[in-house]
């Protein structure tokens, strides 16, 4: 039995609904920002996967840009979480509601 | 063979490991896994052939965003464990399972577009991190160059996110304008 | 010669704009009505140094621009100066020139003195485009500028209060404004037809083209466009049935009235008649002639008999103008072209005169019109009286005054023709005329001084007024003279009349009748309103209990007819209209805006602030594209 691409985009999508479960039941912070890691590897898993089956490196470059843009993600996410955290002592989102219209 | 066994063992693995870091109540466990799910996935990379991309998944991602959460993580109490109201946990699992679904039915439909032509062929007898430098350096310079500078600020956001006053709250201000123009006169005044 | 056009036509629009840019808000400002009027003289020199050139060297034509081009469609913002056009571009500003001048004295109390001005000039403006147009869509600006102007200008003093019909004549300016512009509406949209006819069946709209071309049209779709074009000529020059507008215009300042009788409106429908003469020459059209004829006739004896026993001053000279201009329809139905557009320009000066004179008259009594109240004003207003007398008798036809030339060939034209129908009417409403005209001077000059019990002190104009009207006064006296100068120089353009040799040998019994009629109808004035004392006019009250007074008083229930018959259901109408409007038109609009609002009611739950739900909201919508991406795929 032959891998195709079908399996890989299969196996993509089912971990992006795991992430996208992730984000939707997360109230932490911390845990939300796991999530989308979660689904942004599934996507990176995908292009590379349709990148191989053209043969064409542009679904590789997408995934370093991907891998690229979460790091800086990271990096500031964090950076205000750290802020967050000081703000309100707790990175529940329950608490934040300062955007109540 | 070893192929198919491979995508299984690493699908299987990956699958579990993220849905322990989507479910698990614990943060250290949840990272764990996620550390772990992201090693597995580099093993598609491989499998795929983009090796250089799966290096750069296991020393980005495994290494450096993980040390990042790692330590972002002693700033929070991380030892106990989270507590989360789930108001209708249903619907989340209804929404997730509709959209794997939906992905699974859209995907498992043949693959249109057969004759599309790649863009930037993989050549053979180049080897990948070769190829992928290539290409980097050649069609996607401008993207490169902008991600580079995106990496800067964000290198820069983080630092005086996180490191700037470390005692002070941001936000909060408790010194109000009045007494601190009156402490620098006071310095000043010494 | 080029640069002598374009001054003579944009002069009075710089004069109108300087009044009304620069002194829009200002308070009353004398240096406005001074150059407008400088600038409109100097037009009338320009037109007057044209005139000249015209008749040497023949009709100047300018190109200023391309104006409309679009697909075949081209119309050139083009100017003709030809000899019809120049004798209207010199009646018109020497008309307007001394009205301007008139109304620096007449409005000098007015707050609105630079509105006035504006608009004043703006109005001579659209009628010069009207004139020198050369093809019928710079005709229709003209025409429409005309009719924007004069209700701007009838509703002048339009704060004045709305007061009920049955009063009229006392209706209220905006009201004499507004029906005065709907009218032509009406009016206007047969034109539009007409030109819309010419264009599909010709494909130009230059005069030279359309009347070369018309020859070799259908009969059908001749007269269609010559009844299309007259209908619109109706409107302008208030003939029957569309005439009711032009005695209700009198409402607004007596300068515009003069104005509009003599130089910038109601000329334009005898003007389009005669520029577009070829076309109503045509044998195919020669019914439509005949019906031009006819209703100018018909309506001549009409107007004459309600002036016959208006007590209104302006009324009475309102009336007297839609007589004449049925004289001249009556000309132009006739095939004599040049003899209307010369009874156009002799009565364009008499009648500006009768006007300035009346508004004198208006003046001294305190804007009383009623020639009841008035009498004896003769010792008061020497000037005044002097002028009107001219004025009258030039329009009563006497012989040596213009009036008499131009009138006398209208009727030796009907009589030529064969037509004696006309011819009798045309006689027996020239000793109307001069009739009602002489009653109205007797009345207000002669007789027993019957303002003084009603405390009036009336006071003559300003002299310098009296004296710009002495070139009015001095045309309407020696205007015909010059009939056979200008036969010769009009007939290169238009059509030459000629009389036959029969009609030749009885030109002068002809005339010895119509003078006959006219000084048996001023003799009659004479006798029954100058005198004094015991002979004085008394008011008659049986006659005026009688049916025909009631009639004519009543201007033969016309104006209550539209009222009962065309407002009034219309009015119903509107309401009703205005009812579905509400309910369908704004309903479905104010829907719209409530299904807005209800939507934004009922979504303001999201914005609880709750993070969490914004990401389930968030999320939710991330599923519905990937189902649209993924119904998308499954049917692409």
């Amino acid at each position: 039995m032959e891998i195709g691409i079908g399996h890989y985009l299969i196996l993509a999508g089912l971990l992006f609904s795991i992430g996208f479960v992730g984000v939707l039941r997360r109230k932490n912070l911390l845990m939300l920002f796991f999530a989308t890691e979660v689904m942004l590897n599934a996507v990176n898993v995908a292009f590379t996967a349709i990148g191989n089956y053209y043969g064409d490196l542009s679904g590789q470059m997408f995934a370093f840009f991907v891998i690229a843009v979460a790091a800086s993600e990271v990096a500031v996410g964090l950076g205000l979480l750290i802020v967050l955290y000081k703000k309100y002592g707790s990175l529940d989102l329950e608490t934040i509601s300062s955007m109540k219209g | 063979m070893y192929e198919v066994i491979a995508f299984y063992i690493f699908a299987i693995s990956t699958t579990i490991l993220f849905l322990i870091t989507v479910m698990s109540k614990n943060v250290l466990y949840a990272m764990t896994a996620l550390a772990a799910g992201m090693v597995m996935i580099s093993g598609f990379f491989f499998l795929l052939g983009a090796d250089f991309l799966g290096v750069v998944q296991l020393i980005v991602y495994v290494g450096a965003v993980m040390a990042l959460y790692a330590f972002a993580m002693m700033f929070f109490d991380a030892t106990k464990d989270i507590k989360e109201k789930h108001q209708n946990p249903a619907l989340v699992f209804l929404l997730g399972g509709l959209m794997a679904l939906v992905f699974v039915v859209m995907f498992s439909a043949p693959i249109i577009g057969e004759n599309v032509q790649a863009l930037y062929p993989i050549v053979d007898g180049v080897g990948n991190a070769q190829a992928v430098g290539m290409v980097l350096f050649t069609k996607y310079l401008v993207p490169f160059e902008v991600a580079a500078v995106m990496l800067l600020v964000a290198m820069i956001a983080g630092i005086i996110l996180a490191g700037k006053k470390m005692d002070y709250s941001l936000t909060e201000c408790e010194v109000s304008d009045q007494e601190l123009e009156d402490e620098i006169l006071k310095g000043e005044a010494k | 010669m080029e640069s002598l056009v374009y001054v003579a036509l944009f002069a009075p629009f710089v004069g109108s704009m300087f009044a009304g840019l620069f002194f829009g808000n200002a308070p009353r400002n004398a240096i406005t009505g001074w150059v407008a009027s400088t600038l409109l003289f100097v037009s009338f020199l320009a037109s007057v140094a044209l005139a000249v050139h015209v008749v040497h060297h023949g009709s100047v034509h300018v190109t200023m621009m391309d104006w409309i081009s679009a697909g075949d469609l081209s119309i050139p913002f083009g100017f003709l100066v030809d000899e019809v056009s120049v004798t209207m571009m010199v009646v018109v500003t020497l008309v307007s020139t001394v009205v301007h001048i008139y109304s620096t004295g007449y409005m000098d109390h007015d707050k609105s003195y630079n509105r006035f001005f504006s608009y004043l000039s703006a109005f001579v403006f659209s009628m010069l485009i009207l004139v020198m147009s050369d093809n019928f869509a710079g005709l229709f600006i003209g025409w429409e500028g005309v009719g924007v102007c004069s209700w701007l200008l009838v509703g002048f003093w339009y704060h004045k209060a709305d007061r009920p019909f049955e009063e009229n004549p006392s209706i209220s300016p905006s009201w004499a404004a507004n029906e005065a512009f709907i009218m032509n509406r009406v009016a206007d949209l047969g034109m539009l037809v007409g030109i819309f006819l010419i264009y599909w069946n010709i494909g130009s709209l230059q005069y030279d083209v359309v009347f070369a071309a018309m020859p070799n049209l259908a009969d059908g779709i001749l007269v269609a466009i010559a009844i299309a074009l007259f209908i619109g000529a109706m409107g302008k020059s208030a003939q029957f049935p569309l005439h009711t507008w032009l005695t209700d215009a009198m409402e607004g300042p007596t300068p515009v009235s003069a104005l509009i009788h003599a130089a910038t409106m109601v000329t334009a429908g005898v003007f389009l008649v005669i520029r577009a003469n070829p076309l109503f020459s045509l044998e195919a059209v020669s019914g439509v002639s005949l019906f031009i004829a006819a209703l100018g006739t018909f309506v001549a004896f009409y107007a004459a008999s309600m002036a016959l026993i208006a007590r209104d001053i302006k009324r009475i000279v309102a009336l007297s103008t839609l007589s004449q201009l049925g004289y001249m329809f009556a000309a132009a139905g006739l095939g004599a072209y040049w003899i209307a557009l010369f009874h156009l320009a002799a009565h364009a000066f008499f009648k500006a005169l009768l006007f300035l004179g009346a508004g004198n008259v208006m003046h001294a009594m305190d804007d009383e019109l009623d020639i009841f109240k008035m009498g004896g004003l003769k010792k008061a207003m020497m000037g005044s009286y002097i002028y009107m007398g001219i004025a009258s008798v030039a329009l009563a036809g006497l012989p040596i005054f213009a009036g008499f030339y131009s009138k006398d060939a209208i009727i030796e034209t009907a009589f030529n023709e064969g037509t004696y129908i006309i011819w009798g009417i045309l006689v027996i409403t020239a000793g109307m005329t001069a009739f009602y005209s002489f009653r109205q001077v007797f009345f207000s000059f002669h007789g027993e001084k019957r303002y003084e019990a009603l405390g009036f002190h009336p006071h003559d104009m300003y002299k310098y007024v009296l004296v710009a009207m002495a070139p009015l006064a001095i045309l309407a006296i020696s205007f015909g003279w010059f009939m056979d100068d200008f036969k010769a120089f009009i007939t290169k353009n238009l059509p030459a009349y000629e009389m036959s040799h029969h009609t030749h040998h009885w030109a002068w019994l002809l005339g010895l009748i119509v003078v006959i009629i006219a000084v048996a109808g001023i003799v009659i004035a004479y006798k029954k309103y100058a005198g004094k004392g015991a002979n004085a006019w008394k008011r008659d009250e049986e006659f005026e209990a009688s049916f025909i007074y009631k009639l004519l008083e009543n201007q033969y229930y016309v104006p209550k007819f539209y009222d009962e018959f065309l407002v009034k259901p219309y009015t119903i109408a509107s309401e009703k209209f205005w009812a579905i409007d509400k309910a369908v038109v704004d309903g479905s609009v104010d829907l719209i805006a409530k299904a807005f609002y209800k939507s934004g009611d009922v979504s303001r739950g999201m914005q609880n602030g709750n993070l969490s739900s914004y990401l389930n909201w968030m999320g939710a919508g991330a599923l519905l594209l990937v189902v649209a991406a993924a119904l998308a795929t499954a049917i692409g």
